[in-house]
């Protein structure tokens, strides 16, 4: 299953990078100038964004022990966002990666925001009151921010890259948010075998040596990072850390920490997916590629609130 | 095996305590609530940062690694909620670190787990993961246990293999630590600590220490006929 997976992976990625197949039939200068300049950031970007996603959504939800927790839902993406557009206001939104810091400074101030709110080992509904709220917060700030803009150009572009798009990113941009993405992803990685640990309990953890509080400190800043570096880039995008790492437990017998890397594989295959659907439907303006996730990862976030209810009250 | 503890204390819930004890035998913490079996453990697990010093064969526990730590000691904590629904056999299989499809077998043979073993742990009752986390305490084989109420929600049948089980351990050369509120359990162990107040009030074999009057003072009960009686002087009148 998780080399089929594998394989679907580098399937979509060459795909996405290839089709249409227009590039290929044009003289080979124009052609290598197209792929390489417009293509190859998008898929790149694509491809890292999902996986970002669906490794730091695994990692939230098994330090919140609670499989509501994600990027999304904690406030993290609205906080990244917030953060780069004061971040791109203040210094332009043409540098990538002090725009990914920014990001990643929102994500993470919002994330210690709902550490401290709701605590570790929340229950759902004080995790999803908190996240709601700072996401609330940062969304409303996000609009200030924005009807304060110093220009009506500068409002469409926010705006625009608000809703989530990976149009006409350059080649720097991606690599802007892939190099720090991946560290911080790497590291997460790295922490699986505590994540494990921890569906054990805090204090089973604990008395085996892990330190609760400096894995909580780091899956925090390291995810902001993660999804901060990517939402500068390519904004807010919705669900696919939520339904990812649901998905790899699947096939981690409900491991939440091993669950890491088929998130990751499982996210980038449903952002290429949402992006091919995205250049293939035919409508006048492109749709952000958020509102496509959000389209079709609603129903699954019902889906998974009316099953959780189901296993409580069973 | 010994356990030497030094000085150690949680803030406000555990005064400096010294304590040492050796291989082989079942030691039950007793006292009232609040007075800090739990604390106790705890500190002793490594769970908290506590004050002071935790040696095991002259180890100092704080300052080893996962590794090692699995197979010195392993702590069963008074909850037994676990937030994913993980199967029972593959919490065995946390609780051993390495792969040993051998031990989850004798594991789950030893606490008949059978049925159980492939279902999710959260759909289990609390007795059954109750088994189901001694299993995985026990999977290393550690030198010390410290169980926080592992009596709690046994049935009668599971009361009395457990305690067999605890004391095949002891024999073998195991450190049992067991914090309880049961006192009829009490003659099951080799050494009670009865603890109150945050310290170690009394240490004695369990006959001795239900037979003195300290014992009666704090938990303000009496042997009667058959059980325990509230002493009359801590009678209370219903309103």
């Amino acid at each position: 299953m998780r080399l089929f997976i594998a394989v679907l992976m580098v399937g979509l990625a060459a795909l996405h990078l290839l089709w249409p197949l227009a590039p290929l039939q044009l003289d080979a200068e124009l052609g290598r100038t197209l792929l390489v300049e417009l293509r190859l950031p998008r898929t790149l970007i694509v491809i890292g964004y999902g996986a970002a996603l669906g490794i730091s959504g695994a990692a939230i939800q098994a330090l919140f022990a609670n499989p509501l927790a994600s990027p999304d839902i904690s406030g993290a993406s609205s906080g990244a966002a917030l953060g780069a557009v004061l971040g791109g206001y203040w210094l332009g939104f043409s540098q990538p990666l002090a725009l990914a810091a920014c990001g990643a400074a929102g994500a993470g101030a919002a994330m210690m925001m709902l550490l401290v709110l709701a605590g570790r080992r929340a229950d759902s509904a004080t995790l999803l009151l908190a996240g709601l709220a700072i996401s609330l917060a940062a969304g409303a700030a996000t609009s200030l921010a924005l009807a304060l803009a110093p220009s009506p150009f500068a409002f469409y572009d926010a705006f625009d890259w608000l809703m989530g798009s990976v149009v006409d990113r350059s080649l720097g941009q991606a690599l802007a948010a892939l190099a720090p993405a991946g560290i911080a992803c790497g590291l997460l990685l790295r922490r699986a075998h505590a994540l494990d640990l921890f569906a054990l309990g805090e204090d089973v953890a604990a008395s085996l040596g892990h330190r609760p509080r400096r894995l909580a400190r780091e899956i925090i800043g390291l995810s902001a990072i993660a999804v901060g570096a990517f939402v500068a880039v390519a904004g807010a995008i919705g669900f696919v850390g939520l339904v990812a790492p649901v998905l790899a437990r699947r096939l981690t017998r409900g491991h939440p920490g091993r669950a890491m890397i088929p998130a990751a594989l499982i996210g980038a295959i449903l952002l290429t997916l949402a992006d091919l659907a995205v250049r293939t439907i035919p409508l006048d303006r492109p749709l952000p590629i958020g509102v496509l996730t959000a389209l079709f990862g609603t129903p699954l976030f019902l889906y998974l609130i009316v099953t959780m209810r189901r296993s409580v009250t069973s | 095996m010994t356990l030497v503890a030094t000085g150690v204390a949680l803030p406000h819930r555990l005064d400096p305590t010294n304590l040492s004890l050796t291989g082989g035998q079942l030691v039950a913490l007793v006292g009232p609530n609040g007075g800090g079996k739990t604390s106790l453990l705890r500190a002793l697990a490594g769970v908290e940062e506590a004050a002071g010093v935790v040696r095991m064969n002259g180890e100092e526990v704080a300052k080893l690694g996962e590794a090692r730590r699995r197979r010195l000691l392993a702590f069963l904590p008074a909850s037994r909620d676990l937030g994913w629904p993980i199967a029972a056999r593959d919490v065995i299989a946390l609780g051993l670190g390495a792969s040993d499809e051998a031990r989850i077998a004798e594991l789950i043979e030893l606490l008949e787990l059978g049925a159980l073993a492939d279902r999710p742990i959260n759909r289990l009752s609390t007795g059954e993961r109750t088994r189901v986390l001694l299993a995985r305490a026990m999977a290393a084989r550690p030198r010390l246990l410290l169980l926080d109420e592992p009596f709690a929600n046994l049935e009668p049948y599971w009361v009395l293999r457990l305690s067999a089980i605890l004391r095949d351990l002891a024999k073998r050369g195991t450190l049992v630590m067991v914090a309880l509120h049961d006192l009829h359990q009490l003659d099951r162990f080799d050494r009670a600590l009865l603890i109150a107040n945050g310290a170690i009030q009394m240490d004695e074999a369990p006959a001795d220490l239900i037979a003195s009057e300290r014992f009666e003072e704090i938990f303000r009960i009496s042997a009667a006929p058959g059980g325990w009686m509230i002493r009359p002087a801590d009678r209370r009148s219903s309103p």
